[in-house]
Formats: C-alpha cells, sequence, structure tokens
C-alpha cells in the first residue's frame, strides 16, 4: 500500500519511546481501558481460558471412548462433557476469536485511525462477554446440562437435567457483547477509513471482518430472542416449543438455525480474512482477484443466513423446504471455493516463505477445503439421511471449525505477535506447532469420517466393539493434538521475555499496520495517513526476477 | 451537521464526524432490535395460525381500552420528544427539559397503566399455568397467547425503563447546560431510541388487542 508519511514523523513512529504497553501499568488502567488494543489483549487471555477448558471436556471425552464400553465417565456425565464442550467451544471461543483479538487490534490499525468509532462500547462488550462467561461457567460447574449446545425442545424444556436458566442466560448476555463488537467494527469501517481508502483499497481482512460484523449484529438479537422463550417456556411450563403443550418444537429448530447456521460463517470468515493476508505477505506477490475474495465474503455472509433450514433434513421438514434449502445450501460452496482458488492463485509464482502463520494458512487451506467438500456430502438429500447424526457430521465441522477456525487462528496470532507485543516468537517451535497441529488434527478427526460413513451415531458415551481401531486412532490423535495446542502458551509465553525485538515490518509486508510501530504507540499513528494506491502493492514477479 | 461543536474523541477529525458516527451506530443498534423483536413477531404469529381459535379468545379477553390508552400516549410522547429536539436545535434548553418531562411522564403513565393492566390479568389468572383463567377446548391455544402476551409487553417494558432512564440521564445534562444549538446528536440518538420503542408497541398493540376482536 502506498503511504505517505512526512519524514519526522515516520521516525518517531519505527522508534517510539512509549508504546501502548508501558504507557501506564497499574491495573485499573487495564481494567479501563479504552484502548482497542489493550482490549484486545483482555479477549485474548479470556478466550485463552475458555479455550482450555472446552480442550479439556473434549479430552475427557476422547479417553473415554478408547474403549467401547466406556468407563473413564457414566454416561450422564458424558453428555454433560460433550454440552459443556460445544457450548464453550461456540460461544466462548470460536464466536469472538479472530474478530475480538486480532480484529480489535488491526482494524484500527489498518484504517490508520486511533481507536474504533466507539471505545467505551468495546470495553463494555468485554465485561459483558465476562459477565456471560462467568454465568455459563456458573451452570457448567454446579452440574451442567445434557442438551447439547443445540437446547433442541422438548428435551431442554421438559428433560434437561441441570441448570439450563443460568446456561441459557449465560449465553444471552455475551450475545450482547458480539452485539456490540459488530456494530463496532461495521461503523468504524463505514466512518473511520483514511482518507484515499475507498473500499477497493481495504485489506481483505477488514471486508471480512465487515461481513462477520453484518452477521453478528443481525444473526444474534434471534437467539436472544429463542434463549428468552425457551427460558420462559422451562421456568413457566408453557408450550411455545413443547408439542405436548400445543407448541412447535420444529419453530425452536428453526429460530435456533436461523442465528446458528450463519454463526458458523460467523466462525469462518475472520479466518479467511486472516488466511487472505498471510498468503499474499508469505507469497510477497498482491492477492490473486481481490474483488472476487472481497465480494465472495459479502455472498458468503448473505447466502449464509438462508440455509438454516439444512440443519433440519431429518426433523419432518417439507420435502420442497429440504430442496431448496439443498439447494442453496450448494450455492453457498461457491464463494468458499472462490476464495481457496484465488489463494491458490495468488502462490502461484510467488516468492513463498514457510513461516510459521504461512504453514498454519496452508493446513488451513487444506483442512478446510476438505471440510467445505464433506459440507456438499450433508447438502445432499440423500446421502445427509444415510450420514446425519453420526461421527461424520462431527468430523465434517471440526474440520471447518478445528483444522479451519483455529489454525487461522494460530496464524494470526503468531502473524501479528511482532506487532502486538512488539517481541518475536522463537520460529523453530512454532514451525513445529504448526505441523505437529495439522497432523494431530488429521489422525484425530479423518478416522471420524469413516467411523460415521460406517454407521457410528454422535453423542453416545459407549459405542459398538467394531469401531474401536479407529476411535483409538483418534484419541491418539487428540492427544498429538493437545500437546501441540499446549506449545504456543509455552512459546508465546517464552517470547514476551526472551524473544527477539520486532522491526514494525517484520514479514515486509504492505497494509498500514506494519507503518505503526511494533508494539505502537497509544494512538497508533501521529499523523492519520494518507492511501494513495492500492492494497497488497508488491512487485510483479517478473519483475522481480528469479528467487533469491 | 457542519456546525457541530460537542466534544471530540481522538479518533475523529472534527465533532461532526463524531456526531455522524453516534447516529450511525444508534441505527444500527435498532436494527439488531428489530430482529429481537422479529423474532418475537414471527413466533407470536406461527402459533397464532397454529391456535387461531385459542388466540382469537385470549385476544377478546384483553383490555382494549387501556392499551388503546396506552397507544394514544406513546404516539403522543413521540411528538413531545420531537418538539423537544426541534427546540433545542433552536437553542431553547427551557423548552428541552419541558418537552423532556412531558415525554417522561406520558411514558411513566404508560407503564403505570400498564401495571394496571397486568394486575387485572394475574386476578383473573390470566397467567398461563395451572388454574388458567379461561376453560373450554380453546384454553391451550388462549395459554400460547398470554405467554407471548406477558413475554412481549415484559420485553417492551424494559425497553421503556431504559428509556426514561435515558430520558431522565438527559434532563440533567440538558439543566446544565450541556446541549446547545450546536449540539444536539445526545438528543437525536435517544430520540431514534425511544421512537423505536414506540414502533414496536404500533405493531404489538394489533397483535395482542384487535386480531382476536375482528371478525
Amino acid at each position: 500500500m502506498s503511504v505517505t508519511f512526512e519524514e519526522p514523523t515516520l521516525r518517531a513512529q519505527v522508534h517510539p519511546v512509549r508504546n501502548y504497553l508501558t504507557e501506564d501499568g497499574s491495573l485499573a488502567s487495564w481494567l479501563l481501558t479504552t484502548d482497542h488494543k489493550r482490549i484486545a489483549l483482555l479477549y485474548l487471555g479470556s478466550i485463552t481460558l475458555f479455550f482450555f477448558l472446552g480442550g479439556a471436556a473434549a479430552a475427557l471425552m476422547r479417553l473415554q471412548l478408547i474403549t467401547p464400553g466406556g468407563y473413564i465417565v457414566a454416561p450422564e456425565t458424558y453428555n454433560r462433557l460433550f454440552t459443556m464442550h460445544g457450548i464453550i467451544m461456540v460461544w466462548f471461543f470460536l464466536v469472538p476469536s479472530v474478530p475480538v483479538t486480532m480484529g480489535n487490534f488491526v482494524v484500527p490499525l489498518m484504517l490508520g485511525a486511533r481507536d474504533l468509532a466507539f471505545p467505551r462500547l468495546n470495553l463494555f462488550s468485554w465485561y459483558l462477554f465476562v459477565a456471560g462467561g462467568l454465568v455459563t461457567l456458573y451452570a457448567l460447574f454446579v452440574g451442567g446440562l445434557d442438551t447439547g449446545w443445540t437446547f433442541y425442545t422438548p428435551l431442554s424444556t421438559n428433560y434437561v437435567q441441570g441448570a439450563l436458566v443460568a446456561a441459557a442466560v449465560g449465553i444471552f448476555i455475551s450475545g450482547f457483547s458480539s452485539i456490540a463488537t459488530g456494530l463496532n467494527f461495521i461503523v468504524t469501517i463505514h466512518r473511520l477509513r483514511p482518507p484515499g481508502m475507498t473500499f477497493y483499497r481495504m485489506p481483505l481482512f477488514l471486508w471480512s471482518i465487515y461481513a462477520t460484523s453484518v452477521i453478528y449484529v443481525l444473526g444474534t438479537p434471534v437467539l436472544a430472542i429463542t434463549l428468552v422463550l425457551l427460558t420462559f417456556e422451562h421456568v413457566f411450563h408453557v408450550g411455545v416449543f413443547d408439542p405436548s403443550l400445543g407448541g412447535d418444537p420444529l419453530l425452536f429448530q428453526h429460530l435456533f438455525w436461523f442465528y446458528s447456521h450463519p454463526a458458523v460463517y460467523i466462525m469462518i470468515l475472520p479466518g479467511m480474512g486472516v488466511i487472505s493476508e498471510i498468503v499474499s505477505t508469505f507469497s510477497q506477490k498482491g492477492i490473486f482477484g481481490y474483488k472476487f475474495i472481497a465480494w465472495s465474503s459479502i455472498s458468503i455472509a448473505v447466502i449464509g443466513f438462508f440455509v438454516w433450514g439444512h440443519h433440519m433434513f431429518v426433523a419432518g421438514t417439507s420435502i420442497y423446504s429440504s430442496i431448496v434449502f439443498s439447494l442453496l445450501s450448494y450455492l453457498v460452496a461457491v464463494p468458499s471455493a472462490i476464495k481457496v482458488f484465488n489463494w491458490i492463485g495468488t502462490l502461484h509464482k510467488g516468492f513463498i516463505r514457510f513461516d510459521a502463520p504461512m504453514l498454519y494458512a496452508l493446513g488451513f487451506i487444506g483442512l478446510f477445503t476438505v471440510g467445505g467438500l464433506t459440507g456438499l456430502f450433508t447438502a445432499a438429500l440423500a446421502v445427509d439421511v444415510h450420514v446425519t447424526q453420526t461421527y461424520f457430521v462431527v468430523a465434517h465441522f471440526h474440520y471447518i471449525m478445528v483444522g479451519g477456525m483455529v489454525s487461522a487462528y494460530f496464524a494470526g496470532l503468531h502473524y501479528w505477535w511482532p506487532k502486538i507485543t512488539g517481541r518475536m516468537y522463537p520460529e523453530m517451535y512454532a514451525r513445529v506447532a504448526a505441523v505437529l497441529i495439522f497432523l494431530g488434527f488429521n489422525i484425530t478427526f479423518f478416522p471420524q469420517f469413516i467411523l460415521g460413513y460406517l454407521g457410528m451415531p454422535r453423542r453416545y458415551a459407549t459405542y459398538a466393539p467394531e469401531f474401536q481401531v479407529l476411535n483409538v486412532l483418534s484419541s491418539a490423535g487428540a492427544s498429538i493434538l493437545a500437546i501441540a495446542y499446549a506449545m504456543p502458551l509455552f512459546y508465546l509465553g517464552w517470547s514476551l521475555v526472551y524473544g527477539r525485538r520486532a522491526l514494525a515490518n517484520p514479514w515486509g509486508a504492505t497494509g498500514l499496520e506494519w507503518q505503526a510501530a511494533s508494539p505502537p504507540i497509544k494512538e497508533n499513528f501521529v499523523v492519520t495517513p494518507v492511501i494513495t494506491g492500492p492494497p497488497y502493492d508488491y512487485p510483479r514477479p517478473e519483475l522481480v526476477g528469479r528467487h533469491v | 451537521m457542519s456546525e457541530v461543536a460537542g466534544p471530540r474523541s481522538l479518533q475523529y477529525e472534527t465533532p461532526a464526524h463524531q456526531a455522524d458516527a453516534a447516529m450511525v451506530g444508534m441505527w444500527l443498534f435498532l436494527a439488531t432490535e428489530l430482529l429481537f423483536f422479529g423474532g418475537l413477531f414471527l413466533t407470536f404469529l406461527v402459533c397464532r395460525h397454529q391456535h387461531p381459535l385459542g388466540f382469537a379468545l385470549a385476544g377478546r379477553n384483553t383490555e382494549l381500552v387501556i392499551g388503546a390508552v396506552n397507544t394514544v400516549l406513546l404516539v403522543t410522547s413521540s411528538a413531545s420528544y420531537g418538539a423537544g429536539l426541534l427546540l433545542i436545535e433552536r437553542g431553547s434548553r427551557r423548552g428541552l427539559v419541558l418537552a423532556l418531562a412531558v415525554t417522561a411522564a406520558l411514558g411513566a403513565s404508560f407503564l403505570i397503566l400498564k401495571g394496571f393492566e397486568w394486575r387485572d390479568d394475574f386476578r383473573r389468572h390470566l397467567f398461563p399455568g395451572a388454574g388458567f383463567g379461561l376453560s373450554g377446548e380453546d384454553a391451550g391455544g388462549a395459554q400460547l397467547f398470554f405467554a407471548f402476551y406477558f413475554i412481549a409487553t415484559g420485553l417492551h417494558g424494559v425497553h421503556m425503563l431504559v428509556g426514561l432512564g435515558l430520558l431522565g440521564w438527559l434532563a440533567l445534562r440538558a439543566r446544565g447546560g450541556a446541549f446547545d444549538r450546536g449540539w444536539t446528536t445526545p438528543v437525536a440518538v435517544v430520540g431514534l431510541y425511544w421512537s423505536f420503542v414506540d414502533m414496536v408497541w404500533l405493531i404489538l398493540f394489533p397483535l395482542i388487542y384487535l386480531l382476536g376482536r375482528a371478525g
């Protein structure tokens, strides 16, 4: 990106005397901060905690499934474990993940802005998130609940054992933190772009954050009202959703998936934005098909609102609505495929570097493609009848959510780590972790495709003995994955103290965030930059010549 | 809005720039509110479609007079709020405070009447559950109706309470001289919210009080 700075200003930005971390070290200055960079770090700490809590539940489940009889926990406990895993990972890790951490940190930087549009609202959103998280944790630790994260009625209203109300209240509260974050990003992207930055000059990360925010803002309130109705029904036994009281259980599924399917795209679109940045940077080449990638984010957000019915193919909806939802689900694959092809087009003839962020990003592309293609299987009506409610579905969405989004999350974390902390992470450890995550992930989840295809149902604490070999393989992979996920915690923590000092632009990337110091000063930029050219303005490979 | 003379945070170029962003933010928030209440209206209509007779029976047992008076009160309150905004844009702080007081009085009257209505509903055992006051084969649908009735009017009431709080905050700041001809944005932003809550009621009123009585 072409940026013009006055020479003295430039020097001041590269070597700041103070930065946002050293500005004021008191606890109050952190807890009452309105600085988007500090709020990003508050969020980073919170969601890391939730990630390992949700991961611990998954680890117990994989331990249980090593033997067909499952001797570790009772079936009732197992039900609570997968519910806890789902609720924590969906609402307290994946939905916030990239937007609240890297989004909060780099959106204003990418815009050359000094903060988000509503800094106090941003801080408030973190408090809402923490409050919602605490209430949910309370629900999970006073006994949890056994409905699965989807709260299907009438199971959740009449037969649930455990703290349904507290869980629903916690998710309800944290939903408003999503709404506040999305609202903040949309207004910021509309109102705080610097002079000369048109929409088509924005980095693709901003397009994906914008698309995500639209879903945050329009989807989350529907979940909120659904949870209100659910809680009311559970407490007062009035049947909005309960057939024995005159209600309609399918109505709950419609309302729930009207949020929760778009939420799937909340959980992947920001990751796609991260990958677009990284693929371009580590190919040292302009992004291929910029406008296609940009508009595919918007297309995914829009089409994503019209595919919810594919969660209900076997729930008794009419065959005609199923056909329409099946076709629309195929349609949403098109923009996703456009992105994958354009990333590969970007790699073509690029000067590719295999730094850790790039390894994570390449892992993302492969795993996301597998997850996306198996999504087409489940979108096909006839095949879905066979594989729905089996481990095939479990494997499918974990390839998207974990193989895709968690990889992208780590990719972005490593990519922007020098900017966030001012320190370089240890490259070799990071590469080992990236490769281990890729291997561990595949060993964990690929067997589950086969298990599902063979007919092993999901959400059971025990299984038929002929499935044991593949289950042991899956659990073995999970142990690799557990170690690989813990690794960044240690070496990134180590780098905070011992890491090499980072330059302002260690990757030779374009993008305004790399024009600010590492770590940035509190105000990000001394003067507002003026944008005079397109993003990803790398020299064309044929002009650079041969590989060095 | 080129002559805005309000405060400016560090990320904005001018006070007008910031004022503009505040308006955009409130409009977007109202979009989320629309989806929130939209889910409720949708569920209401689906259930009404499945239980037409029960919903009609229940609708005939609502208190039309209180509902109608409340509608008048709310619409009037939006008008007085609009007058307040016009007055401060012409520089009249006293006018704004007065208009806010009238608006708050109308809003509070709405809530008081609503309280009386709820008290009567409880007396007639219209809260759904065991011992429900209406009987007959349509009573099940009627219970569903009253579940919606209490959820919808309850959520609307909570929005009214928040609105009253905002009115009080604005009135205190206006009395302290916070607003003048060049700085009216908070008044305009809260006005958007107040009118939205008003409009939610304009949908709730026919759904609750009128549909069951027609035909």
